[in-house]
């Protein structure tokens, strides 16, 4: 039928793209916050060589970033399908609890995390009928969940932490974040970060080769089409505030775990840092696109700017300013490496 | 013309649907069959778009039965519609421009496995030979460029070939010439042709006569949410007097409805 083909007179440069070229350009978000990565530790490397030649620097970020990993892989998914999550560090301290208490009880260990599974599921869920069925904006009916689930916390516990040193030696334990692993015993990489690593793996799976993160693609990209084609939007939005639930109690779990001890504040702090790791890995804020591995790497550079500013020889009091100040070049770079196309 | 009943593709009997005080549709009853291209026009605001978004399953009417080949389609919606063998090229083009080509032909029906694991080689390979057989010879783009990155002609294009993939029964254009250039609107033509010829069934919606005149085999006016004439083409000598019946409608806009035109079918 020839609609809309072009004369061939009007073809440019782009027929010779490799398929190296169109993989690059297809990933260049990704691409973008890794070579940032990359080009922040050489410079901390410059400014402190000692510290950052030596792995143990590494390993100590190691053991806390997987749980903003386990937070920042289904934000992607909330972020691309349209929405907004900020619910989620009160999510990791209402399921970890649930893990937390059944531990402290005695309770089977396995049977905690199921719980603490169900928990995070289950608020997921909450969030979805507040947003999908009332119709709430999700900006703000998660942030006002957020304050609500702290709240209950606090009520439940009045200020009291849990302890739980008798998880060590358990088989979950030594599982999930026990020492390393024989396989990698020389490299000494947390059991955690293998884990976090796995659930990336199976994250960028879903969001690009399932049908699943297509759908939060094309409904992110544009409901009223995703719609007329036959797709759930609804259906598909309440999805994704469940896997951030489920994320999220994975992560409060882990904490629980490294730590030995659940907090009445555990997963307050991971707001700002884990929303700015997803927004400096190149998923942009207006939905439809995104990149899983490109907002672990995000996670990865916030996590590191703590420990690079502290080991360059600043104190601690710098540490926000360079927050700000990374995130806010990141997003420069991602803003050249091409802006929205609508 | 004898019992058509079950002659129909889809057909709507008694449909309504409103919007707040507005009465979109007003007790439409209207079919289908194999083989023909159905003209639906009406001004602004006659029910058009709405009486297709019924049909495509995106609006659920508030009363009246939706029949399909036959029997009556229950909680219908647009997933359900499209299985039935009935593709839609909206008006907006219902792409999503951030997404690649592939994805977009594929949206909503995408080539996966019984786990949802999306088959991306078939569809890419599908999503090329599609439009080489549309006529999208470019080396510009390929499966894998935004949508974003076409013109207005070539995302009709893609709307289109998503239409022809599935190989439906019925294909519904809503105003499929809008904002096309004249080269761009003839291929579309030939695409209605195309379709007709292989013994599928159109309903084209224009608010262009001339253009419905031309293609359709039967046509079927609406007005403020009813049918106001149904008329074979034979009835209908030339495009002049089918404008001529449009103008009567507009005129006697505040009359009784039902007294005007021709009523046959």
């Amino acid at each position: 039928m020839g609609l809309g083909a072009k004369p061939s007179g009007q073809q440019n440069g782009r027929e010779d793209a490799s398929s190296l070229v169109k993989w690059a350009r297809k990933n260049r978000r990704a691409i973008t916050s890794t070579l940032f990565l990359i080009v922040m530790l050489i410079g901390f490397t410059a400014a402190n060589p000692e510290v950052f030649s030596q792995f143990k620097t590494y390993r100590s970020v190691m053991i806390a970033l997987p749980i903003s990993m386990f937070l920042v892989v289904p934000l992607v998914f909330v972020v691309t399908a349209g929405e907004i999550d900020l619910s989620f560090p009160s999510v990791v301290g209402l399921s970890s609890y649930a893990f937390a208490s059944i531990v402290d009880q005695g309770g089977e260990p396995l049977l905690g995390v199921a719980a603490a599974l169900l928990v995070g599921a289950a608020l997921g869920y909450l969030n979805a009928i507040l947003v999908v069925r009332i119709g709430l904006s999700a900006l703000v009916a998660t942030l006002g969940m957020n304050f609500f689930l702290r709240g209950l916390i606090n009520i439940l516990v009045e200020g009291f932490s849990i302890a739980i040193p008798e998880i060590r030696g358990s088989l979950i334990h030594s599982l999930m974040t026990d020492d390393p692993i024989k396989i990698v015993e020389h490299l000494g990489i947390p059991n955690q970060m293998l884990w976090a690593l796995a659930f990336m793996v199976l994250g960028i799976f879903l969001y690009n080769r399932h049908s699943f993160g297509v759908r939060v693609h094309c409904v992110g990209d544009n409901p009223e089409s995703a719609a007329e084609m036959g797709i759930d939007v609804n259906r598909t939005r309440a999805q994704v505030f469940i896997f951030a639930g489920i994320g999220a109690a994975l992560a409060g779990i882990f904490s629980v775990m490294i730590n030995f001890v659940w907090w009445p504040t555990t997963g307050d702090g991971l707001l700002l840092p884990v929303l700015a790791g997803l927004f400096v890995g190149g998923t942009p804020t207006w939905g439809g696109i995104g990149t899983v591995f490109g907002g672990t790497i995000g996670t990865t550079i916030v996590a590191f700017i703590e420990t690079g500013v502290i080991a360059a020889g600043l104190t601690g009091f710098f540490t926000q300013f360079f927050y700000g100040l990374i995130i806010i070049l990141s997003l420069i770079f991602q803003r050249f490496n091409g802006g929205r196309v609508r | 013309m004898g019992d058509m009943k079950n002659d129909f593709i889809i057909e709507l009997r008694e449909v309504t649907k409103s919007f707040g005080n507005v009465k979109a549709v007003d007790g439409i009853s209207f079919g289908v069959r194999p083989g023909e291209v159905v003209g639906l026009i009406g001004d602004n605001g006659a029910g058009k778009s709405t009486l297709i978004k019924i049909l495509s399953g995106v609006h659920s009417p508030d009363s009246g039965q939706i029949i399909v080949r036959g029997e009556e389609a229950r909680n219908w919606n647009a997933a359900r519609s499209r299985e039935s063998g009935i593709e839609t090229v909206y008006q907006d083009r219902a792409l999503a421009p951030q997404q690649t080509i592939t994805r977009n032909i594929f949206m909503g029906r995408e080539i996966k496995n019984r786990f949802g694991v999306i088959k991306v080689k078939k569809q890419y390979e599908e999503a090329n030979r599609l439009m080489r057989e549309i006529g999208f010879t470019s080396k510009v783009f390929d499966p894998d460029s935004p949508v974003a990155t076409l013109s207005g002609g070539e995302r009709q294009g893609v709307a289109i070939a998503r239409a022809l993939y599935f190989d439906a029964d019925l294909i519904v254009l809503d105003e499929p010439t809008t904002a096309l250039s004249l080269i761009e609107t003839a291929k579309v033509f030939g695409f209605v042709q195309n379709v007709r010829d292989r013994g599928r069934s159109i309903i084209f919606i224009g608010h262009n006569i001339y253009h419905v005149y031309d293609i359709a085999d039967r046509f079927v006016v609406l007005d403020r949410g009813k049918v106001v004439m149904t008329a074979d083409k034979s009835e209908i000598a030339s495009a002049e007097v089918l404008m001529k019946h449009m103008q009567d409608i507009a005129e006697m806009a505040h009359a009784d409805v039902g007294s005007a035109g021709i009523r046959s079918g």
